[in-house]
């Protein structure tokens, strides 16, 4: 990442503007100081909420809105090119998008299924592999997956979220093994439960964290050196036990 | 060509470019017209502080004579010289002093080429008299970005040549200079150093009109607070005459030695707050309290800090900071109220200079105009610096000023929209003159002084809000 001379970020992408997650970092990272933001959601509506906020507290700092559908695999690298034409170079690309799935029925619907598989897997390769293609020309840039706990080890609530997290993670640790020869790299941010819309109406888990911690850890991440982040830290450790459960085990555990 | 990191004098914000180094005319077309889709940045002696001579993934062209062997043409009759771009003002000084003529503008360096010192209508101590660099250049060589090589001078295609002084390189890659040197009689300055006790007096002392020192700047100590605060020391100077040492340049050997240079490794904050309270103070005592003559060689004079080499490394790893602006004439209570911010601000400078400025020229991104203007370092890595200069952006701003893009490494956009109301036309001006978008530079996508990406250079789509 490029910063000028008092380490502030020129330009930030966020894919997924209105999740709470990547909202918190934004507001976070703004706090350091920000030139240019641009969200990239579904709904440009609902966006208004984060643009006002941002504006408020930054009234120097650019926010701009522009639609994006993840599930809209084949308009991906023209997304990107129509992004670097207007804004120019991102020093910061955080990837957030992502379905929940909590109403796919994994025995009956298959269309529900290939469309989560699309907007998380597959759609998100293509997001990550173009902005880390512009990243490789720039020679700078830190790109930042929302990845998750669930995709850790599996489990029986949210079986094709978690298996698409497995997948994404899998392939950004990948295109870091790249994009480090060109000077840019990749932060994965593995979050354990997180209460934000996505998770309203949930049960609560046991060390869960808020949206603003999250935010805070990403930040600073961000302007590291590190590769993997959990969020909470100790996450970590609590999986490294979890992933060597025996089946029985892991099924039977109120996580 | 290699793959260097590169940055500023202040050595920050680091980036990856690949450098071509030449003093070659027909090596830099090439690879200025090959340089690919992250266009090419034309570099000198890497004197601007900031992030005006690199480009981040793309190719910059160091432009710069590191033989010496590059002829300097010196019409020793009408002062009139033609060098390449490449070629140094010290180099123009150790060719041109013994012989009796002087740059007629010099910044605080004279490790600058000179097509960087146009391409930053660097101006000095005798700007409020003698205007900056551009007023004083008769041609300009350029070579544009399709390749073709054209003069440009204020009376051959003005608008291209008022765009291209103080057009930070990218209006092309400036190759050759003709400047019109003024007579010196000898290698000497004669300076007059006194204390001034404060600011109010410091902006008194500064307008009062005196002929016969055309040299004028004072240095500021920019810890003092209260009834102190501004205080400094003036320097005045005038090019001392034949009559007054007995010695031509001819006679007095125009020596720059470096006396010594910075380590190459030095520890992180070793310019604190309290190392630098104490310099300026015992900076400001040792002036006299009332104004005392001197003899001093130009060098001395004009360039101080190039007796240290590298003194930017005195900064640490996290390097530092220049920050220079200008607020109007009648401004001086802006002035005074950002001094004192800076004093209140916690980080500590050494290094502040005020200086009075006259007239602009008409060079459309040209920072010199009609006030004052000051010039600070700031160790870079507190995270206190940020939000400070951000105050003193709206400051300057508010008051109707603006910065000088060959320091700036922090400023975001809407201040070079709002400190320089001809940008526009400069845009339009630019656009024309590399219709391609081959010249960029880290600083000037910071800055959106460019196109995005160039125009034409990438595939635009089609609809701005079609998705």
């Amino acid at each position: 990442m490029v910063v000028n001379g008092v380490g502030e970020i020129s330009t930030v992408w966020v894919f997924g503007g209105t999740s709470d997650l990547a909202i918190a970092t934004v507001a976070e990272l703004a706090r350091d100081g920000i030139a240019r933001v641009v969200l990239l959601c579904r709904d440009v509506k609902r966006a208004d909420g984060v643009v006002t906020m941002l504006t408020e507290r930054h009234p120097r700092m650019e926010v701009h809105v522009r639609p994006f559908d993840g599930s809209d695999i084949d308009r991906v690298p023209d997304v990107i090119a129509r992004l670097t034409a207007d804004f120019g170079d991102v020093d910061v690309a955080i990837v957030a998008h992502a379905l929940l799935g909590a109403d796919v029925d994994l025995l009956g619907d298959a269309t529900g299924l290939r469309e989560l598989g699309d907007v998380n897997y597959t759609g998100t390769t293509v997001v990550l592999a173009s902005v880390a293609r512009q990243m490789s020309l720039q020679k700078y840039g830190r790109l930042v997956l929302f990845s998750s706990v669930a995709g850790e080890r599996v489990r029986r609530a949210n079986v094709a979220y978690g298996a698409s997290k497995a997948g994404i993670d899998a392939f950004a640790q990948g295109l870091d093994h790249v994009l480090v020869e060109h000077g840019a790299s990749v932060l994965i941010v593995r979050p354990g439960f997180v209460r934000t819309k996505m998770t309203t109406g949930m049960a609560d888990a046991p060390m869960s964290t808020t949206p603003e911690k999250v935010g805070r850890s990403v930040a600073r991440a961000i302007r590291s050196r590190k590769r993997i982040i959990w969020v909470p830290a100790q996450l970590r450790w609590v999986f490294m036990v979890l992933r060597h459960l025996p089946t029985w085990l892991w099924r039977r555990l109120p996580v | 060509m290699t793959e260097l990191r590169l940055s500023g004098w202040g050595r920050t914000a680091w980036s990856t470019s690949e450098v071509v180094s030449t003093s070659d005319v027909a090596i830099a077309r090439e690879a200025a017209v090959e340089s690919g889709p992250r266009g090419a940045t034309a570099r000198g002696l890497g004197r601007a502080y900031g992030a005006a001579a690199q480009n981040a993934g793309g190719r910059v062209i160091e432009f710069l004579d590191r033989s010496g062997a590059l002829p300097i043409d010196l019409d020793v009759e009408t002062g009139v010289l033609r060098a390449s771009a490449a070629v140094s003002i010290e180099e123009v000084l150790h060719h041109s002093v013994p012989r009796g003529w002087f740059v007629p503008v010099t910044p605080g360096t004279r490790l600058v080429t000179l097509g960087g010192a146009v391409a930053s209508d660097v101006h000095g101590k005798n700007h409020h008299v003698d205007g900056s660099i551009g007023r004083h250049v008769e041609r300009i060589g350029i070579l544009l970005s399709d390749g073709r090589r054209t003069e440009i001078g204020p009376d051959l295609h003005p608008d291209w040549f008022w765009a291209t002084v103080g057009g930070m390189g990218l209006t092309g890659l400036i190759t050759d200079v003709v400047l019109r040197m003024r007579p010196v009689e000898t290698a000497a300055m004669r300076v007059e150093t006194r204390r001034i006790p404060d600011i109010d007096s410091m902006f008194t002392v500064m307008s009062e009109d005196d002929d016969s020192f055309p040299y004028s700047v004072a240095w500021i100590d920019l810890m003092a607070t209260g009834r102190s605060l501004g205080r400094g020391v003036l320097t005045v100077g005038r090019h001392a005459s034949l009559a007054e040492t007995g010695k031509t340049g001819a006679d007095t050997e125009y020596r720059t030695r470096a006396l010594l240079g910075a380590p190459r490794v030095v520890p992180n904050g070793l310019l604190n707050r309290a190392s630098i309270r104490a310099f300026n103070e015992m900076w400001y005592r040792r002036a006299p309290r009332k104004p005392e003559m001197s003899t001093e060689s130009i060098p001395a004079f004009f360039h101080p800090l190039d007796g240290v080499r590298n003194w930017n490394r005195m900064y640490g790893r996290s390097g530092f900071v220049q920050y220079q602006f200008i607020v109007p004439p009648g401004r001086e209570d802006a002035m005074t109220s950002i001094v004192a911010e800076f004093a209140r601000g916690g980080i500590g400078s050494f290094l502040a200079v005020l200086k009075k400025m006259g007239p602009s020229n008409e060079g459309m991104l040209s920072f010199p105009t009609e006030g004052w203007t000051l010039a600070l370092d700031l160790p870079a890595g507190s995270d206190r610096l940020a939000p400070l200069l951000h105050r003193i952006d709206e400051m300057v701003i508010d008051s109707g000023g603006r910065h000088y893009l060959a320091k700036d490494c922090h400023l975001m956009p809407w201040a070079v929209r709002a400190g320089y109301p001809r940008l526009k036309e400069w845009q339009k001006v630019r656009d024309e003159m590399d219709p391609i978008g081959i010249w960029t530079s880290d600083l000037a996508r910071r800055l959106d002084l460019v196109p995005m990406n160039g125009n034409g250079r990438f595939e635009q789509s089609k609809k701005k809000d079609d998705l």
